[in-house]
């Protein structure tokens, strides 16, 4: 049997509606399993609570202030160094040099190395060689090393998107390379830049592995003050309560789950809205 | 070459024996060429002779062209601007330049206008200025109700005058024009025809064109390459009524390029 353009064009456009809703429907069969199993959990003593072996007793507050503190130092470490880097290799070095291919080349493979490998990094380089033990700096530096290549990729490509007409425009006005770089073609890229932030951070939220690696602990019960305190973040909390045999806790790592995509809403929120407001000059 | 009437001209910019090569390729063959101040001076020729080549190495944007290298001088202020110890942002101050697309920042129109001004540390009066340099440009009346708006959002026409008025903002002396109306509708072009009449009561332009009509109505010198040779220089009227050389004849009626 052969088909018309127009029905091929129809079939296909239909398996692409299935494919999408199917996908949907898992997203939306899982979310309401959570919501149900965890709703009944989430309240303001489970935000409020240090964890216990009693389950009416225990909360995520720890975990929650662990996550929050290793999201916000890995931003504030991950981002600028990830974007320096981006800037400097498109920027400032001669794109046909083999070094600098090879540099890009690395970066890129980098991406896809196991988050476990760079938790034994971690633990070797920063917990033992640097002596910062199970500290949130160690773990935050350990996520920024993970996410670093995809930031550096992404914004790469949303520098090398924006038109070279600009820069000319730009030098032609007297501007030097300093003024080009940062008045101009990183203002232009910052809504590409967001979107690999984006990625990048709902990767590094959800990371127990690494961490484990570098020393979160699971059971916390006090929240950090500063970067060198221990801690413990919503993933590995999660787990920790879903080993757990009683029942109750099963409703809890669904209420922390709540907890974590909550957060991460919040996050990928906020970067939208950086990006929204860059955007505002971009195509009209 | 056709004796100037005017000899009393002054010459703001003169090209001595300047050659540029792309590589091992020549694509400028040793011209000599004075722009006189306060005048338009087109240039024209078919397509690939040379004339977007020449006229960048007069604001030195030929620098980032790697493979480019050149010979000979471009004297501006009696100094040869190719060398290479002057700073080409200095330059670049004096001799601004308007782009064959329209290229403005995505940024606002008010924006647009200020940036070069700010980072060159001689921005004073901001609103003052915008005002100015729109109004100058044939522009203020479509946008002054909307300064603050993203400056893609207007028409290309209107983009190429925002070009124009962003340059202006700088106050050069020269401004350099490559193919300035060629992305755009009759109407648009016949505004930006109708400017650079205007705009030269205070800046010496220099237009490259490949549009014969273009270089008739708005030069007062016309100079004509081919294959990287200046083949004829003179004025507008005498260049297009009583051509010299057979080749300026031969391209001005039509029968090549
Ligand atoms: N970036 C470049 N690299 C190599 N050759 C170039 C480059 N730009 C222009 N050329 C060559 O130089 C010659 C003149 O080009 P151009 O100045 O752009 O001509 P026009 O502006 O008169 O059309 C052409 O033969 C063109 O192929
Ligand atoms: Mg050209």
């Amino acid at each position: 049997m052969s088909l018309s353009r127009s029905q091929k064009n129809s079939l296909f456009k239909f398996s692409c509606q299935a494919v999408t809703a199917i996908s949907l429907l898992v997203l939306v069969v899982l979310l309401y399993h959570i919501m149900k199993e965890g709703f009944a959990y989430l309240n303001f003593d489970f935000l409020n609570h240090f964890p216990s072996r009693r389950p009416s007793r225990a909360g995520i507050k720890s975990a929650l202030f662990g996550s929050l503190w290793i999201m916000g130092l890995t931003a504030m470490i991950a981002i600028p160094v990830g974007v320096c880097t981006a800037l400097f290799l498109e920027e400032y070095t001669n794109r046909k040099n083999k070094w600098v291919k090879l540099v890009e080349l690395n970066i890129s493979n980098l991406a896809g190395v196991p988050s476990i490998v760079y938790g034994l990094l971690g633990l070797t380089v920063f917990v033992r060689f640097l002596g910062m033990d199970r500290s949130l700096i160690a773990g935050a530096l350990t996520l920024s090393l993970l996410i670093l290549p995809v930031i550096v990729v992404t914004t790469q490509g949303a520098l090398r998107a924006v038109p070279d007409a600009i820069r000319y425009g730009a030098y032609a006005l007297g501007a030097r390379r300093y003024h080009v770089v940062f008045g101009q073609v990183l203002p232009a890229a910052i809504p590409g830049i967001m979107t690999g932030v984006i990625l990048s951070m709902s990767r590094a939220i959800g990371e127990s592995a690494p961490l484990i690696m570098v020393g979160a602990l699971s059971f916390v019960a006090f929240t950090p003050e500063s970067i060198t305190d221990p801690f413990t973040v919503l993933p590995v909390q999660i787990y920790n309560w879903v080993g757990r045999p009683q029942e109750a806790f099963h409703g809890l790592a669904a209420a922390g789950i709540i907890v974590l995509l909550a957060v991460l809403f919040t996050f990928n929120i906020i970067a939208v809205f950086i990006r929204e407001k860059f955007q505002r000059y971009k195509n009209d | 070459m056709t004796e100037l009437k005017d000899k009393d001209q002054q010459a703001i910019i003169q090209l001595k024996d300047l050659s540029i090569f792309y590589g091992d390729n020549q694509a400028v063959n040793k011209i000599n060429l004075d722009f006189y101040k306060n005048k338009v001076t087109a240039i024209i020729g078919p397509s690939g002779c040379g004339k977007s080549t020449v006229l960048r190495s007069i604001n030195r944007m030929n620098d980032f062209i790697d493979i480019l290298h050149t010979k000979g001088e471009v004297v501006y202020e009696n100094q040869n601007i190719l060398d290479k110890n002057l700073d080409p942002t200095r330059l670049r101050r004096d001799i601004g330049m308007v782009f064959q697309r329209p290229n403005p920042f995505p940024k606002s129109i008010y924006n647009n206008i200020i940036w070069g001004p700010k980072i060159n540390g001689f921005l004073k009066n901001p609103d003052e200025l915008v005002e100015k340099s729109l109004r100058r440009a044939a522009l203020w009346d479509e946008v002054k109700d909307r300064l603050h708006d993203s400056a893609l959002g207007l028409s290309g026409g209107q983009q190429q005058r925002l070009c124009i008025a962003r340059t202006v903002a700088m106050n050069p002396s020269v401004i350099l024009m490559d193919e300035p109306c060629s992305a755009l509708d009759p109407k648009a072009t016949i505004r930006i025809e109708n400017l650079i009449d205007e705009l030269k009561d205070d800046y010496t332009i220099l237009i490259v064109t490949h549009n014969m009509q273009q270089a008739a109505r708005v030069s007062d010198y016309t100079a004509f390459l081919y294959e990287g040779e200046l083949v004829e220089f003179g004025e507008t009227d005498g260049l297009f009524t009583n051509p010299v050389e057979k080749q300026t004849e031969d391209y001005i009626t039509g029968r090549f390029g």
